[in-house]
């Protein structure tokens, strides 16, 4: 909230001026600037595990990719963040091509992996003051951030202690808060709540609405339905590598005629599990 | 390229060997247990802290003029040798007697001072600068050359003594006395402590190979790799801080080495700038272990396999280029000129062993290879693992 204060009042001794970028948090969804625009993106493995795939999503906005396992949504993610290269097709990501741009693409984005990866022999304090200096974050400003974080996040109390000896949830709380850090314009979050009890997951929802609060936007990938629905300000749901649904939760629930997310979900990639290839 | 990013890596890097009981144990320890062990089986420990050496003087300048200031100059040269406490000076009545007893091994070499010993240096400190006015004369030196310390220390302790004595040490004017050692000295390899120890260095650093593809290969496996590369640290940037944390593990192992063969009797009767010249090539060659280290994290599939491949560069190096291979076949001795480990070795046996000046044109041969197969060596590394921090 306090962000968006700031920014109305600016620039500074013309308050009567609004920012432009205040407006467009002001914006309905559908009417704001896209932070990140797929166009026909595709990226061919053994499989193809992304085909063709084109998609907008709007700064502020809170968007779940939803998908059976195997769908191509950490692909999706990983071509988005520089870590894989597309094979045909582009996008932008906070304005910036991922291949032509791609520096620019990291110092903005966050990204919360669907396997942790956190330095184990280094304490939770650590991880984040290493991923914040990759950031080139101001050693007072990291320090103040990450207390702030560990104390949202509940790590705290085991914020010396080394990553090696915390339980599953534990670090997937503080891989969280290190995606974090740097107060990234646009975060990743692959599976962020996997492994966590309800509790944590309770906390890290809240962690997530505040994000978007502050206009900052966010791509999640979830397979609880129900976290999708409850937090999502639209979802995707993409099989095969392809976009098989968009929209607005309530909007896909009354489109399928469903009771809820999960039976739109089901509906639309069927009951059979997914055998990788 | 920013400085923040890559010593920010390097701080983790030095934490994890900080704080990893098995690459602490590789990198310190081991080293550590092996010169511990070396010394004990060779001499190094048990004796007094400083060794001592037997030299029989024959001072045949007492004798024949029985001037008071040739009896002075001699015996100020005589003291001045017993100062040093690396050798024990005894006295000997004529040629034979000391002879006989450096046969039998009960001193290690014999030194004649001859009867224009005090004349001779009286004549240099009236006229240091004409040589015309000089009265020449020789020292001659007999060696025990079965005693690798004798033939290689004791001439140039011999030189350094008497260059205070007649001008405060400054090495650079012709003096006089001449050192002769009448006596062929057949060097030989021998596996004496003193002899050992400018091959610790190269032994210790080379175990790096082992820590540095086992950490590549886990941050690998781990997704780590993956993970720094979704921030906006550059590749270049990655290297650069495994440079940096590579070459500080270096030099405190040199440091521990040195400290230890230093505790254990190793004197190298060398300037400090030569020591320091000495860990900076120990630095150079931790580079080359960095360099096969990347190789190694590069070929393997898993840090378990990385330690197995580690040892394909690890061993030839260690048998060829350190301590451990001093007595080789001669097969072997020519295949360690293609190991870098030999370079390394051999330069600080040259430098601290030898007292070789480092401009001598096999320590600078010596450097130059080292140099130039170390930087080659790290770059294929770089070139090679960069293309898995790059790939897609
Ligand atoms: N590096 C790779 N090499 C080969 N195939 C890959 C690679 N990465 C992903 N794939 C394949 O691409 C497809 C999509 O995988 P992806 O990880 O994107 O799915 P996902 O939607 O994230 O699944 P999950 O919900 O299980 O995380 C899968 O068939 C997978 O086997
Ligand atoms: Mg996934």
């Amino acid at each position: 909230m306090k962000v968006e204060a700031e920014k109305v009042m600016s620039p500074a001794g013309s308050p009567q001026v609004p920012d432009p970028e205040a407006m467009n948090q002001m914006l309905p969804l559908g009417e704001r600037r896209a932070a990140i625009e797929i166009e026909n993106l595709s990226k061919k493995f053994d499989v193809v595990a992304v085909d063709g795939l084109t998609l907008d999503v709007m700064e502020g906005e809170l968007f779940g990719l939803l998908g059976p396992n195997g769908a191509g949504k950490t692909t999706l993610i990983n071509m988005l963040c520089g870590l894989t290269k597309p094979t045909v097709g582009t996008a932008k990501v906070g304005g910036y091509d991922i291949i032509k741009e791609i520096d620019k693409v990291k110092d903005q984005i966050g990204v919360c992996p669907q396997e942790t990866a956190l330095f184990p022999y280094l304490s939770g304090r650590e991880n984040l003051d290493l991923f914040g200096s990759l950031y080139l974050m101001p050693k007072d400003a990291l320090k103040k951030r990450s207390q702030e974080l560990l104390a949202g996040i509940g790590l705290l109390e085991d914020a010396n202690r080394r990553v090696g000896k915390y339980s599953g949830g534990m670090k997937r709380r503080l891989s969280l808060i290190c995606a974090l850090v740097h107060e990234p314009e646009i975060a990743f979050l692959d599976e962020p709540t996997v492994a966590m009890d309800p509790q944590s997951r309770h906390a890290v929802w809240g962690f997530i609405r505040d994000l978007t609060k502050d206009g900052k936007t966010v791509i999640l990938t979830t397979h609880y339905m129900e976290e999708a629905q409850e937090l999502c300000d639209r979802v995707g749901i993409i099989d095969h590598g392809k976009l098989i649904a968009l929209g607005t939760p309530a909007e896909l629930i009354e489109k399928y005629s469903a009771k809820h997310l999960e039976d739109v979900f089901l509906q639309l990639t069927g009951r059979n599990i997914r055998e990788e290839l | 390229m920013k400085t923040r990013r890559i010593i920010a890596i390097a701080k983790r890097d030095l934490k994890r060997t900080a704080r990893e009981p098995a690459a602490l144990f590789m990198i310190f320890l081991f080293p550590i247990v092996f010169v511990i062990a070396f010394g004990g089986a060779f001499g190094g420990i048990g004796g007094s802290s400083s060794p001592t050496y037997g030299v029989g003087v024959v001072n045949l300048d007492n004798i024949s003029t029985g001037v008071a200031t040739g009896q002075q100059w001699s015996s100020l040269f005589v003291n001045s040798l017993s100062a040093t406490k690396i050798l024990n000076v005894q006295a000997y009545p004529d040629n034979e007697t000391a002879q006989m007893d450096l046969a039998q091994g009960k001193i290690q070499a014999v030194m004649i001072i001859p009867s224009g010993f005090g004349a001779s240096c009286s004549s240099f400190l009236a006229s240091p600068g004409d040589a015309s006015k000089w009265v020449n004369t020789t020292v001659l030196l007999y060696f025990d050359s079965g005693s690798l310390f004798a033939t290689q220390a004791i001439s140039p302790i011999f030189q350094q003594v008497l260059g205070t004595l007649l001008d405060g040490g400054q090495q650079t004017v012709a003096k006089p006395i001449s050192l002769s050692t009448p006596s062929l000295v057949n060097v030989q390899k021998t596996s004496a402590f003193d002899y050992m120890a400018p091959g610790m260095f190269a032994f210790a650093s080379i175990f790096m190979i082992m820590i540095v593809a086992q950490s590549f290969a886990l941050d690998k496996e781990n997704g780590l790799l993956k993970r720094i590369r979704m921030t906006p640290t550059s590749p270049s940037e990655f290297m650069m801080s495994q440079v940096l944390s590579n070459m500080v593990t270096a030099f405190i192992q040199a440091a521990i080495v040195f400290g230890l063969v230093y505790l254990m009797g190793f004197r190298p009767l060398v300037s400090s700038i030569t020591i320091v010249l000495s860990f900076g090539l120990v630095l150079v060659f931790s580079l080359c272990n960095v360099g096969f280290g990347l190789i190694t994290a590069t070929i393997a599939k898993s840090s378990g396999a990385a330690t197995g491949i580690a040892f394909l560069f690890l061993l030839p190096q260690l048998f060829l280029g350190t301590f451990v291979g001093a007595s080789l076949s001669g097969a072997a001795q020519s295949a360690s000129r293609f190991v870098p480990s030999f370079y390394v070795t051999d330069a600080l046996t040259s430098l601290l062993l030898r007292g070789a000046p480092m401009t001598s044109p096999t320590i600078l041969l010596d450097i130059a290879i080292l140099v130039v197969s170390s930087v080659a060596i790290l770059i294929v590394g770089i070139l090679l693992f960069g293309r898995i921090l790059r790939e897609s």
